[in-house]
């Protein structure tokens, strides 16, 4: 399978792993039985993300298109963030292979129920 | 980078041996072996020897080999060639066997499928129970090609035979890795390839013993005893050969040598790395198989991460491949689909070293540690 420079450096080294412990918004998709899985972890500040992080258990575009949303989403808006489609994502990353398409639609996804958990509760 | 092969259940490289013994052969003595002259004599010539040396290596008679494209041509062979009756084989075989009785099924045949124990070994018992007054034939295969499990053929040939059944096996896998007699293990057909044993890609064999009745799948000239229209792929069968060759004559140094490249590697994994369980049989598994399940991470991401270390292994999980549907086998011997997706198969060859071994065992924790702290399954 061909992954593009980009993928292969976010999977290699991936950007913003891990939690935060009193995060304002956190969001699961995915399940293991599938074989994929991401949790992103939001800090919030004036309607827009300070803070992000990210844990997946996936394949190396699982894991890229989560690093790749992170860095992307820091920064932005809550309206931004949650405007971000997944093909932000694989353009991002210059593509992924269509078999890999729905790792893309996980991490946004997962971004997306981080930011829905946040607006839910405040 | 220095690149470690780990991958021979896949393909192996071709002995240059193999390659010198080839090469008169695209040049020189290139007669068609169906010619009378002399071109096709000599032609003719390497075939039938080919043929004697692949039919020493199983126990059988030169005329009840025949030459093939391969390990998936042979299994069709087989399977197709019987012609009708009810089909028994086993849950955890190769695409080859399993999409080909699928194939059957859609042309109504019936075909029953016997489970396995959680190490992958097929109950002989079980594939008794499944005979019943039409079936024609068991197909079960020798080792298989995820776990490196090693089935009990010789009783399951034994109860073929006292039921009057047909009965195939595919030893693509264990052919030149264990031992092979189809007289002694009653064996009516068998499968195997060469591109497995450091043979080239695109010959195999089906061994179909005397007196039994196959249908053809190509018809056309007579070549093969009537069995395989097409000319002989006379360069490719003189490379099996001189590969089968080899096997036998090395059989006890690369079982050895396999056996405790192995060991080494299980033992040094367990050893340094929490959480991982050996998937198929302890004891009766090919010696060049270590399939590994790594709790908490995916098979692909380990397997990139290897990859750009330059070791070359394979996934049980599908995910690296075009479909994401876990591994058949893996399901078969009962494990959690969470926990297939972490494993990884290393098929060690001839060709490796301690050092490489030593190599990996010394990159694997880290990788595996890495992907584990970013896992959102692994506690802490």
């Amino acid at each position: 399978m061909d992954y593009s420079e980009k993928v292969l450096d976010h999977f290699a080294n991936p950007r913003n792993v891990g939690e935060i412990s009193d995060a304002d918004g956190v969001g699961t998709v995915g399940n293991p039985t599938c074989g994929d899985m991401t949790t992103v972890y939001i800090r919030v500040k004036d309607g827009r993300i300070t803070d992000i992080k990210f844990k997946t258990f996936g394949c190396a575009a699982a894991i890229a298109t989560a690093s790749m949303t992170t860095e992307l989403a820091l920064g932005k808006t809550l309206d931004e963030a949650l405007a971000m489609s997944r093909n932000d994502v694989a353009d991002a990353l210059d593509g992924l292979p269509p078999v890999k398409m729905h790792c893309s639609n996980l991490a946004a996804d997962a971004l997306h129920a981080a930011i829905e958990e946040y607006l839910a509760k405040s | 980078m220095k690149r470690i092969y780990l991958d021979h259940a896949a393909t192996t490289a071709v002995d240059r041996e193999v390659v010198q013994t080839m090469m008169p052969y695209f040049t020189e003595t290139y007669g068609n072996a169906s010619s009378l002259h002399s071109f096709g004599r000599d032609a003719r010539n390497a075939l039938d020897a080919g043929r004697q040396t692949v039919a020493d290596a199983l126990g059988a008679q030169a005329n009840e080999i025949i030459f093939t494209s391969g390990g998936t041509e042979s299994d069709n062979l087989a399977l197709k060639g019987v012609g009708k009756g009810h089909i028994i084989t086993s849950s955890i075989e190769h695409p080859a066997i399993l999409n080909t009785c699928r194939y059957l099924e859609g042309h109504g045949r019936e075909v029953t499928y016997v489970p396995v124990d959680s190490d992958g070994m097929v109950d002989p018992g079980d594939v008794e129970s499944a005979i019943t007054d039409d079936t024609a034939l068991i197909s079960v295969m020798h080792a298989n090609n995820e776990i490196g499990t090693i089935q009990p053929v010789s009783e399951i040939g034994s109860i073929a035979k006292d039921h009057g059944i047909l009965f195939h096996t595919d030893a693509v896998q264990s052919f030149g890795k264990t031992e092979i007699d189809v007289r002694k293990m009653n064996i009516d057909l068998l499968s195997v390839s060469s591109h497995k044993i450091y043979g080239p890609k695109g010959v195999g064999a089906l061994y179909i013993r005397k007196g039994v009745k196959i249908k053809p799948l190509m018809h056309g000239g007579g070549h093969e005893m009537g069995m395989r229209a097409s000319t002989e792929n006379i360069s490719g069968i003189v490379g099996f050969a001189k590969a089968v060759s080899l096997a036998v004559e090395r059989f006890e140094s690369d079982t050895r040598h396999l056996t405790g490249l192995r060991d080494m590697l299980i033992a040094g994994v367990m050893d340094s790395i929490d959480d991982v369980t050996l998937n198929g049989h302890p004891t009766e598994r090919l010696p060049n198989n270590a399939n590994l399940r790594f709790a908490f991470v995916e098979g692909e991401s380990l397997l990139m991460h290897l990859d750009m270390k330059g070791i070359a292994v394979s996934t049980g999980s599908a995910c690296s491949s075009a479909s994401l549907n876990p591994s058949h086998v893996l399901l078969a011997l009962g494990i959690a689909p969470e926990d297939i997706h972490g494993s990884i198969r290393f098929t060690l060859g001839r060709g490796n070293t301690e050092s490489e071994i030593g190599y990996v065992l010394e990159v694997l924790p880290e990788i595996v540690g890495k992907l584990r702290a970013m896992s959102p399954l692994a506690a802490g």
